[in-house]
């Protein structure tokens, strides 16, 4: 069980914009020496603003996106740099799902020619092809006469069904979910979520899951990476990171979600300003200009991701 | 008309059916094809036309011919009675089924054969230079929209070019050079005078207008996550452009059709009517009503009933058109009337 799966090594990923005056580029860096592993069978939620390169950072492990420098090392190969057709053969192992469930499906192709399609890629023959869209459609509830309907027939949470179907046709072993329930409402979210959670026990997958929302990540992380401006800033599994948050900024994003019980309202963080743009990244700890404990030091020293305790945590001032 | 769909109904339909069912319950999709189908059915009854009514080679001149009409024989074209009493006048229209319903023009031939022999020849060059410039600039569009960088460049660039021109400027100098010297280019070879200049000229102006849109959309279309769905599971090139992207741009193209034809047509009018269109002795609306311009005064029919036909046939095409878009695109309809 503990086997590792994926391997992510100092990757970066510069944006260059052709912003700048007389043909000078502007470089974004939307991700900056991110490094952390993965185990068969885990899943690991990403959370952290709009911005943060949490998306990047999924879109770059699934190579819908060639990381600038850095490794991704999936079962002891570095896919890091390969190519779109040296990639072909591993997309079946490495799946993808969007956001919108809107955008993801293409609005003039039956459910089950969108189901079949990765199958039919890989050469899958047409009878075989059916009789797995349709086991894929009862596996993630939804009704077999889908299978000739089209998607705007169906609300957000039937079409990210159909997506999720469609990572699965393949028997992918790891998923990376870019904000896979954000788009739906809350009472749809959870039996998603559900599925999701279902899926991983019945098929061993191993999920990447990316999300601004904390309770979603909660409910169905093993462990959580906490992202600032391309960084990871913390690292540990869930329980170390909802209980005992060391970062400052973890400590504002879990004041920041809301709760019932209305005796936690008095420790709410508010955090001042907005996040700083990756154009013009700060110098030394990219969270000291919003940091409600940085001291002169943190405009200098760039701290490290390092273990400190039970989880990693790149902060100058924890100890 | 209302909206309400039938409760009964709970298939499943495609986009392209909804549409195709929006467009049969539109008034004015039926107006319009049964207009066209009007025009075209008189234009393809020409040769008919001309063996069983009018009797009359209308591609011959008969300068010196009589006629016999009402038992008595007339000359076709004769002296001028009015004003100076200079020049010849021909025979006015008799609005009797039969030769010269409509009068001949100042050749003596029968006005109304040449213009269903000229509807025939404008049509034709209509629909197919519009198919032309349907498939090139999809072909052209898609493929700069979705290779991006330096091939997208280039074409933009050749099609910037073409844009720059008037279309009419554009086709007048093409038609005044390649109608002399014909147009040869590796197989394609075209000879001076034939008909397939004015549509391969007129096919080819169009190009741009209809190219840049379409590579716009498959610019938008290539960053829709169900292409990149399509990449993440390991789609090849060919495959996300066939099943992902075309079924997504063909609505447009379709939008496109009677609009094209319509521009094409009246384009061939134009070109016909500066005489680097159509060439004599065929016809084409233009030639008649070029024919027609110097007998304003006289017989004004000779000018005026190919334009009549020229007006009928655009406002049946656009009126298609607007239906065919609404069809595909009902919120357009909606943004249009605020």
């Amino acid at each position: 069980m503990s086997q590792e799966i994926l391997r992510v090594n100092n990757v970066s990923r510069i944006y260059e914009t052709s912003g700048g005056s007389f043909g000078r580029k502007n470089k974004v860096s939307a991700l900056d020496g991110v490094s952390f592993n993965l185990v068969h069978g885990e899943t690991l939620g990403i959370v952290g603003e709009s911005g943060c390169g949490k998306s990047t950072l999924g879109r770059i492990i699934s190579r819908l996106d060639t990381p600038t420098s850095g490794e991704i090392i999936y079962k002891g190969n570095d896919i890091a740099k390969k190519s779109l057709s040296a990639m072909r053969p591993l997309r079946k192992e490495i799946q993808f799902i969007f956001q919108d469930p809107y955008a993801s499906l293409n609005p003039r192709r039956q459910i089950g020619a969108i189901i079949e399609e990765p199958m039919r890629i890989h050469g899958m023959g047409k009878d075989e092809r059916r009789a797995r869209a349709h086991e894929l459609l009862e596996k993630v509830g939804l009704d077999k006469n889908s299978y000739e309907k089209y998607p705007h027939e169906f609300s957000g949470g039937q079409r990210q069904r159909v997506v999720i179907a469609r990572a699965l046709t393949l028997k992918p072993e790891l998923i990376i979910a870019d904000e896979p329930v954000s788009a739906l409402d809350v009472s749809i979210q959870a039996q998603v979520l559900n599925l999701f959670k279902e899926l991983q026990d019945e098929m061993k997958l191993t999920y990447i899951f990316v999300a601004h929302d904390l309770g979603v990540v909660r409910h169905i992380s093993d462990r959580i990476a906490v992202m600032y401006l391309g960084k990871i800033v913390e690292l540990g599994s869930v329980e170390e990171i909802y209980n005992n948050p060391q970062h400052p900024y973890t400590k504002a994003l879990l004041s920041a979600n809301p709760r019932i019980d209305q005796s936690a309202k008095s420790t709410r963080q508010i955090l001042t300003g907005d996040i700083p743009s990756p154009l013009n990244r700060p110098s030394g700890c990219s969270f000291h200009t919003r940091c409600p404990i940085a001291v002169p030091e943190c405009s200098t020293r760039e701290p490290e991701l390092r273990r400190i305790g039970a989880v990693d945590v790149a902060c100058n001032l924890v100890v | 008309m209302t909206t309400h769909e039938p409760a009964f109904d709970l298939s499943s339909e495609s986009p392209g059916k909804i549409a195709l069912r929006t467009l049969v319950r539109d008034r004015r999709s039926w107006i319009a094809s049964s207009m066209l189908l009007v025009v075209v059915a008189l234009t393809l009854s020409a040769p008919l036309y001309a063996s069983l009514i009018s009797k009359t080679d209308p591609f011959v001149s008969t300068i010196n011919g009589t006629v016999v009409l009402d038992g008595v024989e007339v000359q076709v074209l004769q002296q001028s009675t009015e004003g100076l009493k200079l020049g010849v006048n021909p025979i006015g229209p008799t609005w009797k089924i039969g030769p010269y319903f409509l009068g001949a023009d100042n050749q003596g031939r029968d006005v109304a054969a040449r213009l269903l022999y000229g509807g025939t020849n404008t049509l034709l060059i209509g629909f197919s230079a519009a198919a032309l410039t349907l498939i090139v600039a999809t072909l052209v569009g898609v493929i700069a929209g979705y290779s991006g960088r330096i091939i997208d460049s280039v074409i933009s660039r050749i099609l910037d070019v073409i844009w720059a021109f008037p279309v009419y400027l554009l086709s007048i100098s093409l038609s005044v050079v390649l109608l002399t010297s014909g147009f040869k280019w590796g197989p394609l070879s075209l000879e001076a005078g034939s008909l397939y200049l004015p549509i391969f000229i007129i096919g080819l102006v169009y190009v741009p207008y209809v190219a840049r849109p379409i590579r716009g959309q498959v610019l938008a279309l290539r960053e829709r996550e169900f292409v990149k769905a399509a990449i993440g599971g390991g789609a090849k090139n060919s495959t996300i452009i066939f099943r992902e992207i075309l079924p997504n741009v063909i609505p447009s193209v379709l939008v496109f059709i009677p609009l094209m034809v319509s521009l094409a047509m009246l384009t061939e009018s134009a070109l016909s009517f500066l005489s680097i269109g159509v060439q004599p002795p065929d016809a084409s609306w233009g030639t008649i009503i070029k024919d027609g311009l110097g007998l304003l005064y006289t017989r004004p029919i000779v000018a005026l009933t190919p334009g009549l036909f020229i007006v009928v046939t655009a406002v049946a095409l656009n009126l298609l058109g607007d239906a065919v878009r609404d069809a595909l695109d009902p919120k357009a309809r909606l943004r249009g009337a605020f």
